[in-house]
C-alpha cells in the first residue's frame, strides 16, 4: 500500500490537538464549577465537545488515509 | 420482587443466546462466509473495554470524584489518534509473524525467547486478577441488590460466607465454563476465534443498549433532563466539588490515568487479542479509529446524570455509588428496566472475562507451560504423536484458574475497594508492557536484556506500590507497612516512595514503576549488544512496512518435509496439517510428493502455522527439535541490514540519474552552440561565395554589354574584351567547382578512389600539367623527383590536383621578374614529404595560417586583382587531411614561401604516423 501523501504530518497534528485540548493549560481554563452552559456545568460540556470534535478530525485523516491510498 | 431463580434462568438463557451466536459465528467462519470480516463488527469488539467498570464503576468512580473517570476512555481516543504509528503497525507485524497474544509478541520481538514470553505472561495473570476480580465482584453484587433491594445491609457479602454460599464463587465458575466453551473447543491451525468476536460484538451492543436505556431514564423520567438535574445538584453544596478537577493532585491523577488508558488499550492482554490477534482485515481499523471512541463518548454520556441522580436520590448515603445504574431504576419502580441493566451488566463482565482468560490461557499455553514442557527433556514430548489435548488441557485449565485467583482476589482483597480503583491497578500492570512494545516496534536496538530488566522493575515497583499494600489494607499484612514503611523506615513507604507525596497512589505507582521500566529498558539497551536473531526480529518488526515480505532465506537447516508434516499434524491433526501443505504447495509451485528435502522457506513455513497455534517460542523449540538448524552467518545478517539500507541505495541512484541528466543537458548545450556556429559559417560562406561570384559575373556582363552596346569597338579590343570574357568565365567556372568539391568535402559525402600508388609518377603528372604555366609565365622550375617512391594510400587525381594547385599558387606568387619555384619530393622514415618553395615575397608568419580558410586570399584585395579563388589551398588542407597526412606553410630561406605536405607511406600503423610525421616535418 503506498502511502497517502502527507498523512504522518495529519495524523500527529490531530494527535497534538487532542493532547493539548486534554490538558493542563486549557482545562485549567474552562475548570469552573459555577459557570453552566443551558444548565449543564461548562467543564462537562467542553470536555465532550473537544472529544466529539476530535473524534471528528481523526475520522478525516482515515478519510484521507483512504482516499489516496487505496 | 424478582425471584432469584428466574433472574439466574434469565442469565443462563442469554449468555446460551450469546453461545449461540458464537457457534453460529464459527460456522460461519468454516464454510467460508465470516459473519465478523467487517468494520463495525471490528469496532464493537474492541469496545470489550468498557467492562463492568464502565458500566457500573464509572458511575461510582463519578459519584467520588467527578470528572475523574473520563481520562480513561479519552486515553484510547488519543492512543487511537495515532492510528497510522502504532495500532496499524503492530497488526501489521503480528499478522506477519503470527502472532497470537502479546507475550507471544514481546518475545518474537526480542529473539523469540522463552524467558521474556515467561515473564509477560507471569505479569499478565498477576496483574488481571484484580480485572477478573472487579467482574465477579460487580456480577455477584448487581445480582444481590437486584434480588434484596431495597435491603441494602443485604447486599454486603461478607467475607465470613463460605464459598459455596457465595455468589460470585458460582458467577466465577459459570464464567470459565463459558470461556471454556467458547474459545477451547478445539484447537485450530488459525489464532482466530470468529465466533467469539461476533458474540463480543453483540455484547458490546447489549451493554450500550442497557446503559442508555437507565441514563435515559434517570435523566427524562426522573429528572426534567440535563439541565434540571445538573442544576438541583448544583444547589447541594456537598455535590459542587465533584464539577470542576480539583486542583494540585487532580491534575496529577488526571494526566497519568489519560497516560494509563492510553497504554492500557494496547497492553491489555484482551484488547491486544481484539485489536490485534482477531483483526481479520488491516483495513478494518480505518473505521474502528473513530467508531471505538465515539462509542466511549456515547457510554460516558449518561455516567454524571445517573452519578448525581443516584447522590441526590440517596442523598443519606447507604447505597454503594457502584450500584446505581441497578439501584435507581429499581427505586424508581422500573423492575424490567432494573433486569435489562442486569443483563447489560453481565454483557459487560462475561465479555471481558471470556475475551482476557482466552487470552491468558493462549499465553500461558504457548508462553510459559509448552516451553518449559517441551524443553524437559525427560517427557519427550517433541515426540509425542498428539499434542493438541494436551494444549487443550493446558488451556482449560488455565482458564479456570485464571477465575479461581479472580475470585480469591476477590475474597482477599475486593471487599476494601471501589470497582474503578480495583481495575486501576490491573491498568498499571498492563502498562508494564508498554516501553518494551512500543520500544520494539520504533528502536531498533532495543535488546531482549533491555526488555527483560524494564518488565522485571516495573513489575517489582508495581507489586510493592500496589499489589502488597492491598493486601496490607485488606488486614492479610500488617497495616504499618503502609503506614510506617517496611520495618519502620518512612522512605520506603509504598504509598510514599522516597517521599513521593501528594499524588493518589494509582498515579504514585505509575510514575515509579513506568519510570524505573523506561530506565531499566533504555539504559540495558544502550550497555549490551543484540544477538543475530534479536537484530533479524528486531528489523523485521521495526521496518515492517519496508519491503514487507517475509524473509524466509535468513535461517539455514535442514529437515524432510515428512518430519515438519508430521510435526505440524502433531497439533493441528493430519487433516488439517494436510491442508495447510497442500496450500503451502500450490501457492509456491512445490511438488511434495517429489520432494523430500525441505528447504528454508519450507521451514519457514512450518514455524509459521505452528506459531499461530502454540506460539512463536514453542514453536522455534519443536521446530528445532527437527530441524538441524544452523545460525545465520555474519553475511546473512549484513544481508538483512542491507535491506534497511536500500533506501539510501535509491536515493544515491536518483542522485547519480539526476548528476547524468545534468552532463546530457551539458553536452546538449555544447551540441547546440557548436551548431549555432556552424549556422554562422554558413552565412559567412554563403554571402562570401555570392560575392566572390560577383567579381568575375560583373566583369563578364559589364564586357559583355559594352560588346553589345558598342558597334563602333574595334577588332582588337572585341578580341581583348572576348579574351577577357572566356577568361573570367573559366575562373567562375573554376570558382564553383571547387565550391562544390569543397562543400562535399566537408559534408563527407566526397567520392574518394582509394589505391596505394607509387606518387612519384603521379607527381609527374603534375609537373607536366602546368609545364606549359611555366613557360608562358618564363618561370624557372627545378624539380627533385626520386624515381620510385614507397607507395601511399590516395585518390590519385586528387593528388594530381594537390600538386597542381601548389605549383600554379607557386608560379602566381614568385618573383615577377627572373621567378623560381622548387619543387622536391622524397620520402624518409615512412613519410612522402614534397615541398615546393618560390622566391616571392613570402608570406608573414600570421598568413600562413589564414591562406587555408576559405577564400581568404593574402595581400590588399583592394588594389590587388584577385589572382585566385580563395578555395585552392582549403580545397588541399582537406584532401591531404583525408590522406592522413598534414600540410603547411613555413618561410623559405632567402625569402618567399615553402609549402610542403606530408602523407604516410602504406604499411605504416596510422596512428604513429603523427609522430613520425612532426619529426620529418623538423
Amino acid at each position: 500500500m503506498k502511502e497517502p501523501r502527507g498523512i504522518r504530518d495529519r495524523i500527529v497534528a490531530v494527535f497534538l490537538l487532542g493532547a493539548l485540548l486534554f490538558n493542563l493549560p486549557l482545562l485549567v481554563i474552562f475548570n469552573d464549577a459555577a459557570a453552566a452552559v443551558f444548565g449543564i456545568p461548562l467543564l462537562y460540556v467542553y470536555l465532550f465537545a473537544a472529544w466529539i470534535g476530535l473524534i471528528a478530525l481523526m475520522a478525516l485523516t482515515t478519510r484521507h488515509a483512504r482516499s489516496d491510498g487505496g | 420482587m424478582l425471584s432469584a431463580w428466574f433472574v439466574v434462568l434469565i442469565a443462563i438463557a442469554y449468555l446460551s443466546l450469546l453461545f449461540a451466536i458464537a457457534y453460529y459465528g464459527d460456522k460461519r467462519a468454516k464454510q467460508g462466509r465470516s459473519l465478523i470480516r467487517n468494520p463495525y463488527i471490528y469496532a464493537l469488539s474492541l469496545a470489550v473495554y468498557a467492562t463492568s467498570w464502565t458500566f457500573y464503576g464509572s458511575v461510582g468512580r463519578a459519584a467520588s470524584d467527578g470528572v475523574n473517570f473520563l481520562p480513561i476512555y479519552i486515553g484510547p481516543t488519543l492512543a487511537f489518534a495515532l492510528w497510522w504509528f502504532v495500532p496499524r503497525k503492530i497488526i501489521r507485524i503480528s499478522k506477519a509473524n503470527r502472532i497470537t497474544s502479546i507475550a507471544d509478541f514481546i518475545a518474537s520481538r526480542y529473539g523469540k525467547t522463552m524467558l521474556l514470553g515467561g515473564l509477560v505472561t507471569v505479569i499478565a495473570v498477576v496483574g488481571i486478577m484484580p480485572y477478573i476480580s472487579l467482574q465477579l465482584k460487580a456480577v455477584s453484587t448487581s445480582f444481590t441488590v437486584l434480588l434484596s433491594y431495597p435491603d441494602i445491609a443485604a447486599t454486603a457479602t461478607t467475607r465470613s460466607t463460605p464459598p459455596l454460599r457465595d455468589t460470585a464463587f458460582y458467577v466465577a465458575l459459570a464464567m470459565a465454563t463459558f470461556a471454556i466453551l467458547f474459545g477451547t473447543r478445539h484447537i485450530d491451525a488459525t489464532e482466530h476465534h470468529e465466533g467469539m468476536v461476533a458474540a463480543i460484538a453483540f455484547e458490546s451492543l447489549v451493554k450500550l443498549l442497557a446503559f442508555l436505556a437507565v441514563g435515559l431514564f434517570v435523566t427524562f423520567g426522573l429528572y426534567d433532563g440535563f439541565g434540571d438535574l445538573f442544576s438541583r445538584a448544583l444547589a447541594e453544596p456537598d455535590l459542587v466539588p465533584l464539577f470542576s478537577i480539583t486542583a494540585g493532585g487532580g491534575y496529577v491523577e488526571w494526566m497519568t490515568l489519560t497516560l494509563l488508558a492510553m497504554t492500557a488499550i494496547i497492553c491489555l492482554p484482551r484488547q491486544f487479542q481484539v485489536m490485534v490477534v482477531e483483526n481479520t482485515d488491516e483495513r478494518h481499523l480505518e473505521k474502528a479509529v473513530w467508531l471505538f471512541p465515539l462509542y466511549l463518548l456515547v457510554i460516558n454520556i449518561f455516567v454524571l446524570p445517573i452519578a448525581f441522580g443516584g447522590l441526590l436520590r440517596f442523598a443519606g448515603g447507604g447505597v454503594d455509588p457502584d450500584t446505581f445504574v441497578l439501584t435507581l431504576p429499581l427505586a424508581g419502580g422500573q423492575t424490567w428496566l432494573a433486569l435489562f441493566a442486569f443483563i447489560g451488566g453481565l454483557s459487560a463482565a462475561t465479555g471481558m472475562v471470556i475475551v482476557a482468560s482466552i487470552a491468558i490461557s493462549t499465553m500461558v499455553c504457548n508462553d510459559l507451560v509448552m516451553p518449559i514442557l517441551l524443553r524437559i527433556p525427560g517427557l519427550r514430548l517433541t515426540e509425542h504423536q498428539d499434542l493438541s489435548t494436551l494444549l487443550l488441557a493446558i488451556r482449560r485449565l488455565t482458564i479456570v484458574s485464571v477465575l479461581l485467583l479472580g475470585y480469591l482476589y476477590t475474597r482477599l482483597i475486593g471487599e476494601s475497594y471501589a470497582l474503578v480503583a480495583i481495575g486501576l491497578v490491573s491498568f498499571a500492570a498492563a502498562a508494564q508492557f508498554a516501553p518494551a512494545i512500543i520500544g520494539g516496534i520504533f528502536w531498533k536496538n532495543a535488546t531482549r536484556r533491555g526488555a527483560l530488566s524494564g518488565l522485571l522493575a516495573g513489575f517489582a515497583v508495581w507489586t510493592y506500590t500496589l499489589l502488597l499494600p492491598a493486601f496490607a489494607r485488606s488486614g492479610w499484612l500488617s497495616i504499618s507497612f503502609v503506614e510506617q514503611g517496611p520495618f519502620g523506615i518512612a522512605t520506603l513507604k509504598p504509598y510514599e516512595l522516597f517521599g513521593l507525596t501528594g499524588i493518589d497512589e494509582i498515579s504514585h505507582a505509575v510514575i515509579w514503576s513506568l519510570m524505573l521500566n523506561i530506565g531499566c529498558y533504555i539504559g540495558v539497551s544502550l550497555a549490551g549488544a543484540q544477538s543475530a536473531i534479536e537484530r533479524v526480529q528486531a528489523l523485521l518488526f521495526v521496518d515492517v512496512f519496508r519491503g514487507g515480505a517475509w524473509r524466509s532465506h535468513i535461517w539455514q537447516g535442514s529437515a524432510t518435509v515428512g518430519d515438519l508434516r508430521s510435526l505440524v499434524a502433531r497439533l493441528v491433526g493430519p487433516p488439517r496439517a494436510d491442508q495447510v501443505f497442500a496450500r503451502y504447495a500450490r501457492t509456491r509451485g512445490v511438488d511434495l510428493a517429489a520432494t523430500v528435502a525441505a528447504d528454508a522457506g519450507f521451514i519457514q513455513f512450518a514455524e509459521r502455522e505452528l506459531a499461530g497455534t502454540i506460539g512463536a517460542a514453542s514453536a522455534r523449540v519443536l521446530v528445532a527439535s527437527v530441524v538441524e538448524e544452523e545460525p545465520p552467518s555474519i553475511d546473512e545478517v549484513m544481508e538483512m541490514l542491507d535491506e534497511t539500507s536500500q533506501v539510501i541505495e535509491y536515493s544515491r541512484r536518483l542522485e547519480e540519474k539526476s548528476r547524468q541528466l545534468e552532463a546530457a543537458t551539458r553536452e546538449l548545450r555544447a551540441v547546440n552552440a557548436r551548431l549555432k556556429e556552424v549556422d554562422r559559417l554558413k552565412d559567412d560562406f554563403i554571402s562570401t561565395v555570392s560575392h566572390e561570384l560577383r567579381t568575375p559575373l560583373t566583369l563578364i556582363r559589364s564586357f559583355g554589354e559594352i560588346l553589345a552596346d558598342r558597334a563602333d569597338i574595334d577588332d582588337h579590343q572585341r578580341a581583348e574584351f572576348l579574351g577577357i570574357i572566356v577568361r573570367e568565365s573559366k575562373r567562375l567556372t573554376r570558382l564553383i567547382d571547387q565550391v562544390l568539391d569543397l562543400a562535399k568535402m566537408e559534408a563527407g559525402r566526397m567520392e574518394w578512389r582509394l589505391d596505394e600508388v607509387d606518387p612519384s609518377p603521379v607527381l609527374g603528372e603534375a609537373l607536366a600539367a602546368t609545364s606549359g604555366l611555366f613557360k608562358e609565365r618564363g618561370v624557372a622550375l627545378d624539380v627533385t623527383l626520386p624515381e620510385r617512391l614507397p607507395a601511399v594510400r590516395v585518390d590519385r587525381d586528387r593528388l594530381v590536383q594537390v600538386a597542381v594547385n601548389l605549383l600554379s599558387n607557386a608560379v602566381k606568387f614568385c618573383a615577377a621578374a627572373d621567378g623560381r619555384v622548387w619543387f622536391e619530393a622524397g620520402a624518409r622514415r615512412g613519410i612522402l614529404w614534397v615541398t615546393v618553395r618560390d622566391n616571392g615575397r613570402g608570406l608573414s608568419e600570421s598568413e600562413r595560417e589564414v591562406v587555408f580558410e576559405r577564400f581568404r586570399q593574402v595581400g590588399d584585395t583592394l588594389t590587388d586583382k584577385p589572382r585566385g579563388t580563395g578555395l585552392g589551398l582549403p580545397i588541399c588542407r582537406q584532401i591531404i587531411a583525408y590522406f592522413g597526412g598534414r600540410i603547411w606553410i613555413e618561410a623559405a630561406p632567402g625569402g618567399g614561401a615553402l609549402v610542403s605536405f606530408t602523407i604516410p607511406c602504406v604499411g605504416l600503423a596510422r596512428d604513429d604516423a603523427p609522430d613520425k610525421e612532426r619529426r620529418a616535418a623538423e
